[in-house]
C-alpha cells in the first residue's frame, strides 16, 4: 500500500479522537496537530485507535511527541511499522 | 508604601530549567475524557498506560476509577515535562505514581526514563496531585544539580 492511502484512515481516526478545534480534513499534511487543539490525553486514544485500525503496535522508541505531531509524522510512523 | 518584589530573569535554553538545577513540569486531565477513554479502549489503555500497582488501586474503587487514572496519566504527563522525555522515546509505563502505605504518592522512574534523569544528574523528585470536580492535576518537581 502506498503511504498516501493511509492518510484518509488517518484523518478520520484524528477527527473521532484528537479533539481537534479545527476540521482535520481542511489541515495541511504537515501542519502541527497540538497547534490544532490535540492534548497530551488525546494523542493516546489516537495512538490507540491507530494500533487498533492497522493492527500495529507503537514501539516505545516511536512514543514521542514528534511522532504525533502531524498527519505526515504518523503516516510515516504507521508506515514505518507496517513494513517492518 | 514600600514593596518587595523578588524574581529571576533567567531564560535558559531548556525551558524545564531553573537555577541550581530545579526542575519542574504540570499537566491537568479532564476526568471525563479520561472517563471516555477507558469505556472505549478498556483494558488495552490501562496496559499501554499504567502499571500493575496502577491499575490494581484504580479498580479497586470503581466510582473513582477514571479520577484515580486521569491523575496518575497528568502525573505522567508532567514527568514528561521535567525531564524533557518528549522525544526520548519513552513508554508511559516507565513512569510510575507508586501509594505509599502512609496515603502519599511518590513518582518512580523504571527503565529509559530512569537513566536519563539519572543521567541528568537528578538526586531528588517531588510528586503532587489534586483533583476536583472533573479535572485533575499534578506536579513533579526535580532537583539536578549536576545539570546546571
Amino acid at each position: 500500500m502506498n503511504a498516501i492511502d493511509f492518510e484518509p484512515q488517518i484523518r478520520q481516526i484524528l477527527a473521532k479522537h484528537a479533539r481537534l478545534c479545527v476540521d482535520v480534513m481542511q489541515l495541511g499534511t504537515e501542519a502541527d496537530l497540538y497547534q490544532a487543539g490535540m492534548t497530551s490525553q488525546a494523542s493516546v486514544n489516537v495512538m490507540l485507535a491507530l494500533e487498533g485500525e492497522f493492527d500495529i503496535e507503537f514501539p516505545d522508541e516511536l512514543l514521542k511527541r514528534s511522532v504525533f505531531g502531524s498527519v505526515g509524522s504518523i503516516r510515516d510512523a504507521v508506515v514505518g511499522i507496517t513494513a517492518g | 508604601m514600600k514593596t518587595h518584589d523578588f524574581s529571576v530573569h533567567r531564560v535558559p535554553s531548556d525551558p524545564a530549567f531553573g537555577p541550581s538545577g530545579l526542575r519542574v513540569g504540570i499537566d491537568i486531565v479532564q476526568v471525563s475524557a479520561m472517563a471516555q477513554s477507558l469505556a472505549e479502549f478498556g483494558a488495552r489503555l490501562l496496559q499501554r498506560i499504567f502499571c500493575r500497582d496502577e491499575i490494581a488501586y484504580a479498580l479497586a474503587a470503581p466510582e473513582l476509577t477514571a479520577q484515580r487514572l486521569a491523575v496518575r496519566f497528568a502525573a505522567k504527563e508532567a514527568a514528561f515535562k521535567t525531564f524533557n522525555f518528549s522525544e526520548a522515546g519513552i513508554g508511559w509505563r516507565d513512569i510510575e505514581v507508586r501509594k505509599l502505605d502512609s496515603g502519599g504518592c511518590v513518582l518512580v522512574l523504571h527503565g529509559r526514563a530512569a537513566e536519563i534523569a539519572q543521567a541528568q544528574g537528578c538526586t531528588e523528585m517531588a510528586l503532587s496531585l489534586s483533583h476536583d470536580g472533573d479535572y485533575a492535576t499534578a506536579m513533579v518537581v526535580a532537583l539536578a544539580p549536576a545539570s546546571r
